[in-house]
């Protein structure tokens, strides 16, 4: 059984491999962000921050933090040799414009058609969109990472029950049990984790999983 | 003729009751002096248009910690615990607004734009009573243009006519909300004197500011 950390390495080892070289990628907060650490040597993809800069890069050594360049998530970055900074409807432009080719974000539930939850819990907890609705609307490619159940409850479902963040946007999910692909006929698996069987991936599963004839392990 | 003027007078300006918006991201890019300074005069019955609403102790969360707000318009609350449970309770009214919604209804507010087209929202919460136009078979919502009577906004330098340059990730929602309200005022942590700063080097021109306050450093 992966821990916590081991599992969100797992699926961001994972996410890593679907980014292209030079491709302008966006990392929602959280377990997206681990993404980066596990790129192919030698890979360059350029990340974008939307609150204004591409060229987004590691986090600094103490010493080095510069309170002025901080990821979107409010946390100290730097920025990349070639980089650039600009301001919000820049930012913005690029997203909707159909810039972005990938954006890598966290859901609370996916749908079979491609829905997203993602903003908030009513009544209960409500952190708002930030920038997720405009990349979901606009990102070229849309991969949701996450783990595959809320401590046991179904995250991918027929319908999400919870307020959406966009209709029919994800393309691609990647969980600690498989690899997801969201197609006009429902949720294919395309990879699998060997820990999981089959049976107990459905079971996690909300909506009826489509067995890819090419089905492989993750690597 | 300098625009520096002192905090004080700087915080006179708004009024209970103002639309006001401030510049920042998650308190990057935020006038913090200028907030210290509303905080301690106490102005009431706000209505707060920002990105966020920043942390309880840092950037216009400390707005929110005071109460000062009656509405808050912006995308994200979900760093600041006050904010969500003054929405929760029913203290404060929060309108939750995809981020690139709010940039270009600021942007649209300040450029004489009656309104934006933009996908994002469609077929969620975010669409209800709005109106959907189809441009050449493709829909869109209709966001209307948001002002405010003073903007309090951030910058690295400014020279003493009201020209500001940024550093970093600083900028966010500074330069559209310049445009966007009746009172601008910018707290540089450095002014310098006019003819200091390359015209190349502005990312807001002088015409758009009203009042300076010398910040100092972050």
């Amino acid at each position: 059984m992966m821990d916590k950390q081991q599992l969100q390495e797992f699926i961001a080892k994972r996410v890593a491999q679907e980014l292209q070289e030079g491709s302008l990628v966006n990392l929602g907060i959280g377990l997206p962000t681990l993404v980066p650490n596990f790129l192919p040597e030698g890979r360059e993809v350029i990340f974008q921050s939307e609150n204004g800069f591409i060229g987004l890069g590691p986090v600094p050594a103490e010493d080095q933090i510069d309170p002025c360049i901080s990821n979107a998530g409010g946390m100290p970055v730097t920025i990349m040799p070639g980089g650039s900074f600009f301001d919000s409807s820049l930012s913005f432009g690029i997203i909707r414009g159909g810039h972005v080719d990938v954006t890598v974000l966290g859901a609370l539930q996916v749908a079979e058609n491609g829905d997203i939850a993602s903003y908030m819990i009513p009544g209960k907890l409500v952190p708002g969109m930030g920038g997720s609705m405009d990349l979901l609307s606009g990102a070229k490619k849309v991969i949701v990472a996450m783990e595959h159940t809320a401590k046991g409850a179904q995250k991918l479902l027929h319908r999400c029950t919870l307020p959406i963040s966009a209709v029919n946007a994800v393309d691609l999910i990647v969980t600690e049990m498989g690899v997801i692909e969201v197609s006009h006929e429902g949720f294919v698996l395309m990879e699998q984790n060997p820990d999981f069987s089959l049976e107990e991936i459905q079971a996690a599963t909300g909506a009826p999983l489509i067995i890819s004839a090419e089905l492989k392990q993750i690597a | 003729m300098s625009k520096l003027i002192s905090l004080k007078d700087a915080v006179d300006l708004v009024r209970d009751g103002d639309t006001i918006m401030v510049g920042g991201f998650l308190a990057v890019g935020t006038p913090e002096r200028l907030i210290d300074a509303l905080v301690e005069k106490g102005v009431k019955n706000l209505t707060l248009i920002c990105n966020d609403t920043g942390f309880i102790d840092r950037g216009v969360g400390k707005m929110v910690v005071a109460k000062m707000f009656k509405k808050i318009m912006t995308s994200h609350i979900g760093t600041n615990r006050e904010s969500g449970r003054q929405m929760l309770e029913g203290e404060t009214e929060i309108v939750l607004i995809p981020q690139g919604t709010l940039i270009e209804q600021i942007r649209a507010g300040g450029f004489g734009l009656g309104g934006i087209l933009t996908k994002t929202g469609l077929g969620t919460e975010v669409e209800t009573g709005k109106q959907v136009i189809e441009i050449e078979g493709e829909r869109y919502l209709l966001e209307k243009p948001l002002r405010a009577n003073v903007a309090l906004l951030f910058a690295e330098k400014a020279d003493e006519k009201g020209n500001l340059t940024y550093h970093g990730a600083t900028r966010n929602f500074n330069p559209c909300m310049a445009a966007a309200a009746d009172i601008v005022i910018a707290e540089a942590q450095q002014v310098v004197k006019v003819g200091d700063i390359c015209p190349d080097d502005v990312v807001v021109p002088f015409i758009f500011i009203d009042h300076i306050v010398d910040g100092g450093a972050l």
